[in-house]
């Protein structure tokens, strides 16, 4: 393509062709990648709506349009419920977390020191990681016999061996922490870019106004980094919201259904089970919280350009 | 109120020496300029005084006090910054109140300070709006509010006026100084333009590479300039210099006028001097060329005013005279300025 | 020098540390466990009385012998290399000149198509796993890594559209106008100007292409059913399990060996990933 450049200046500038005409250009260099994703992502979107409203299943030869009775039938599977339930506990409570420990490792890592690149390894390590293989040594960390979690609470004194993954509620805490484990870099990561952004005179203006320590935070540095906490939260959010690979690979979605969340509720029907348009009709429920969260953050990305 | 004072102040970052060992006595009350061009150390040196910086060695002391392990909010300074420095989440009236809050003053008084500093300087009808809806002179202002709302005994001002657009800043220089001397407040301003220097000081301290080449009043500082840099930099256009044998002959463009034209009795030298290009910028007619009988390979600008008629050609060598007063000697190995005054006699 | 200012900025060093410390180690010690288990010798792993962060028998390399020869570890790790190069090309093929028109050519429309970029990339996979492992199967690809090279890029490609997009607006669009007065074509511009200065942006999206490869579970797990052609993501979980029996000193091997290289490039590069994602993200 670049010898387009120096027959441009052959042929006289006066020609207009494809690559100087800046529409056409656009729109050329844009297209690959719409279409791509127009249909990778698009169509199989309209087709999971499509097998929302059949019965198709893997054994099943030909689809056949029932309606909503899919989705009444997924609505009413009770484990439906419990999974809904379980999924906004499991997004709010560990994107909460992420976000509160976040601020404070972010605001400690602010200033230069010694072996930083050192500790940023180690922190950037379990979102790095693939997540299927921190899953497992969380795994067997949380092991019923061998967990060293266990070993060292009994070794500090502790008198109980808590079944981690075995217990409803334990194993709802057991894949919090690991979620948090797992996304606490990336919003550490934003929110450094954040408080970086914060122009260094607004701190020595601060500092001069006569702000202690917890003045300066809460009052200056704080309301400063608030909405791109909220994008931090917004993110995770949709993240945890649709993830399924922690508890996937930790508890299968059990015991009894307590760690059951839509996403894997929708893997197990739909692949393990075979029932296609019940599997994707449960995921389908996943998207009136994402357009809502869409929203939100259009609306945030829009204010935060306007400042 | 106080005096400020730096005792053979430093500062290194690396082995780049910012400011080099500096001594300053600014008096209680003065409006002192930091001047000088970019990289000179001049902001370096505010904010050692501010305390946002801890020199490498040297002293600061404020109203006699050492300063030097003071934070610097116990230093009673305020200061104001380039970007103004407004929190952009709070409103006019949050910011004002800021510091008195951060200083623990009493809540009941402070909307009463509040309003007074705003009214001060014209803002009393913005308190409530945020600083991304305030133009850039009133943010200046918003930020002078900010300053003076804690009566601190010594202002710190980083180039407040440079964020504004030219036209304004002549009003807003007017202004800054009715102001400083209402309040009667120690200040020390950093600029590298001239003229706000000039028209505000008290005293110009002219800097350069970390050093203090020159301190004194405006006038001194531009009529008894101490060396070449001091000389080159105060006025515009420049100081003329001419090698004179082994030394530096120094007299500004505006000291030249047609030959005869001279309303003096003072001893004049007279010197001819060839027109290669003119500029006319309205008030003063800029005559770009050289001497002809000496250094004629030296550039020298003749500044005449509009109200001198004086026909200029390029091309054409004009007899003009200086008053023998005006010309200065600078040693050509330092700069510096010689102590004699130009002798008399051939040139 | 006082002995005040000393004793707080100490003070607050201190202070630094004891709040960093505690998260770096949460962060690693699941990795520092991944590396004491894959060198103990089974029979030491599996002695509940043993005290688990000492070794009671001689290190041994064991577990990983059985990982590299008796598994298809080393086959998983070639299958997750080809489809990571295949889906870096394929990615910046399709999002660098994406990127670079949303940021220069396309003025509000393109703002729009920005946003309308990022969100497709909010359409959970989830969602979409069940229709596109039919879509996988008519095109006669299941089973394959190639499912996965053709199915990877519809999230990697709009992240590193819009990540590509703040980058592109950060270089002056002076550099290109002064080229095309002298003579060359907006293309030619971009290939010749903007490209050579982007080096960063294309290696953090390169980068940043490839984790999220290595990352990927659920397509992973849908598409693919025989063993041999797993990912790492994917095979290690759910191969290294005989019946209920887990070898964990094999498994935390293929962990920590399939972990920590990458991120220690990933570390390497990431001030360039954060400046890209601040830039794309937030105005400041």
């Amino acid at each position: 393509m670049s010898g387009a450049g120096r027959a441009d200046r052959a042929d006289g500038l006066a020609r207009t062709r494809i690559v100087d005409s800046e529409r056409w250009l656009g729109r050329l260099m844009l297209a690959p990648a719409v279409v791509y994703v127009l249909a990778l992502v698009g169509v199989p979107f309209l087709l999971a709506i499509f097998y929302g409203f059949t019965n198709v299943s893997v054994s099943s030869a030909r689809a056949s349009f029932v309606g909503l009775a899919t989705f009444r039938r997924a609505v009413e599977d009770p484990a439906f419920r419990t999974a809904l339930g379980n999924t906004f506990l499991f997004a709010c409570i560990s994107q909460a977390l992420v976000v509160l420990l976040a601020s404070i490792l972010a605001t400690a890592l602010q200033k230069d020191f010694r072996g930083k690149w050192l500790v940023r390894l180690l922190i950037l390590l379990p979102w790095v990681a693939p997540v299927s293989l921190g899953s497992i040594a969380w795994l067997w960390m949380f092991d019923s016999i061998y967990s060293v979690i266990n070993w060292t609470l009994r070794f500090l004194g502790f008198s109980g061996w808590p079944i981690w993954l075995g217990q409803p509620r334990l194993a709802m805490s057991a894949i919090i922490t690991v979620q948090v484990w797992r996304t606490l870099p990336l919003a550490t990561v934003i929110l450094l870019g954040g408080l970086s952004s914060i122009p260094q005179d607004l701190h020595d203006a601060a500092e001069i106004d006569g702000a202690g320590f917890f003045r300066h935070l809460f009052q200056i540095t704080l309301p400063l980094i608030l909405p791109i906490q909220l994008v931090a939260l917004l993110f995770g959010f949709v993240f945890a919201f649709t993830d399924m690979i922690v508890i996937y690979v930790l508890t299968r979605g059990g015991p009894y259904d307590s760690t059951q969340v839509l996403a894997s509720l929708a893997f197990f029907k739909g692949i393990d089970g075979g029932d296609l348009a019940g599997g994707a009709a449960t995921a389908l429920f996943l998207l009136p919280v994402l357009a809502a969260v869409a929203v939100l953050m259009l609306r945030l990305a829009r204010r935060t350009e306007v400042t | 109120m106080a005096t400020v004072e730096t005792r053979a102040i430093r500062k290194e970052f690396g082995d780049h020496t910012a400011v080099d060992c500096v001594d300053l006595q600014i008096r209680e009350g003065e409006f002192l300029v930091l001047l000088g061009p970019s990289g000179c150390g001049k902001t370096t040196l505010l904010r050692m005084i501010a305390g946002l910086e801890k020199q490498t060695s040297g002293d600061v002391v404020i109203g006699g006090r050492v300063v030097n392990d003071l934070p610097p909010r116990a230093r009673r300074i305020a200061m104001v910054f380039q970007s103004y420095a407004l929190y952009p989440h709070l409103t006019v009236e949050q910011n004002i109140a800021f510091p008195l809050k951060a200083q623990g003053a009493d809540p009941r008084t402070i909307p009463a300070s509040v309003r007074q500093a705003a009214t001060t300087v014209g803002i009393e009808q913005l308190l409530h709006r945020k600083p991304r809806q305030l133009s850039g002179g009133e943010r200046q202002r918003v930020a002078l509010a900010r300053a003076m709302v804690r009566s601190p005994d010594v202002f710190l001002l980083d180039e407040p006026l440079s964020n504004l657009d030219a036209k304004l800043r002549t009003l807003a220089r007017d202004e800054l100084q009715q102001f400083q001397r209402r309040l009667g407040t120690t200040t020390i301003y950093v600029t590298h333009d001239q003229v706000e220097a000039m028209g505000l000081g008290d005293r110009i301290a002219v800097m350069s590479a970390g050093k203090v080449r020159q301190l004194g009043k405006p006038q001194e500082v531009y009529d008894d300039p101490a060396d070449t840099f001091v000389a080159g930099f105060l006025g515009s256009p420049p100081m003329n210099f001419v090698e004179r044998g082994d030394g530096l002959l120094g007299f500004r463009p505006e000291h030249l006028l047609p030959k005869g034209s001279y309303p003096t009795t003072e001893p004049l030298v007279d010197l001819w001097f060839r027109v290669d290009r003119i500029e006319h910028l309205g008030a003063d007619r800029l005559l770009y060329g050289a001497l002809r009988d000496i250094a004629k390979d030296q550039k020298v600008i003749v500044s005449l005013p509009s109200t001198v008629h004086m026909p200029a050609e390029p091309g054409q060598a004009y007899e003009l005279s200086i008053k023998r007063r005006d010309l200065r000697l600078f040693d050509k190995q330092t700069g510096r300025r010689a102590a004699a005054q130009a002798e008399p006699g051939p040139l | 020098m006082g002995a005040g200012l000393t004793a707080r900025a100490a003070g607050r060093k201190l202070l630094g540390f004891g709040v960093v410390a505690p998260f770096v180690a949460f962060a690693g010690f699941p990795f520092l466990w991944m590396l004491i288990t894959m060198f103990k010798q089974t029979n030491d792993l599996l002695d509940p009385n043993h005290n688990p962060f000492l070794l009671h028998a001689p290190p041994t390399l064991e577990n990983l012998q059985v990982l590299f020869n008796d598994t298809y570890f080393v086959r998983w790790i070639g299958n997750t290399m080809f489809v990571g190069v295949a889906v870096v090309l394929i990615t910046l093929l399709l999002a660098v000149p994406a990127g670079y028109s949303l940021a220069r050519l396309t003025g509000s429309a393109g703002e729009q198509l920005a946003i309308g970029v990022f969100l497709t990339y909010l359409v959970p996979p989830t969602v979409l796993f069940i229709p596109l492992s039919r879509i996988v199967s008519a095109l006669g690809l299941q089973d394959s890594v190639w499912a996965l090279v053709l199915v990877y890029p519809s999230f990697t490609v709009p992240f590193c559209t819009w990540l590509l997009m703040g980058f592109f607006k950060v270089i002056p669009a002076d550099l290109e106008e002064a080229a095309m007065i002298d003579g060359l074509s907006r293309l030619g511009a971009f290939v010749k100007v903007v490209l050579p200065m982007s080096v960063s942006g294309l290696l953090t999206v390169v980068i940043f292409t490839f984790t999220l490869v290595m990352q990927e579970f659920v397509y992973g797990l849908t598409f693919i059913t025989t063993s041999s052609n797993f990912t790492i993501s994917v095979g290690v979980p759910t191969f290294l399990v005989r019946g209920d029996v887990y070898f964990w000193g094999s498994l935390m091997g293929a962990c920590f060996i399939a972990s920590v290289p990458i991120a220690v490039l990933y570390n390497s590069f990431v001030d360039r990933f954060i400046a890209g994602f601040t830039v794309g993200a937030v105005k400041g």
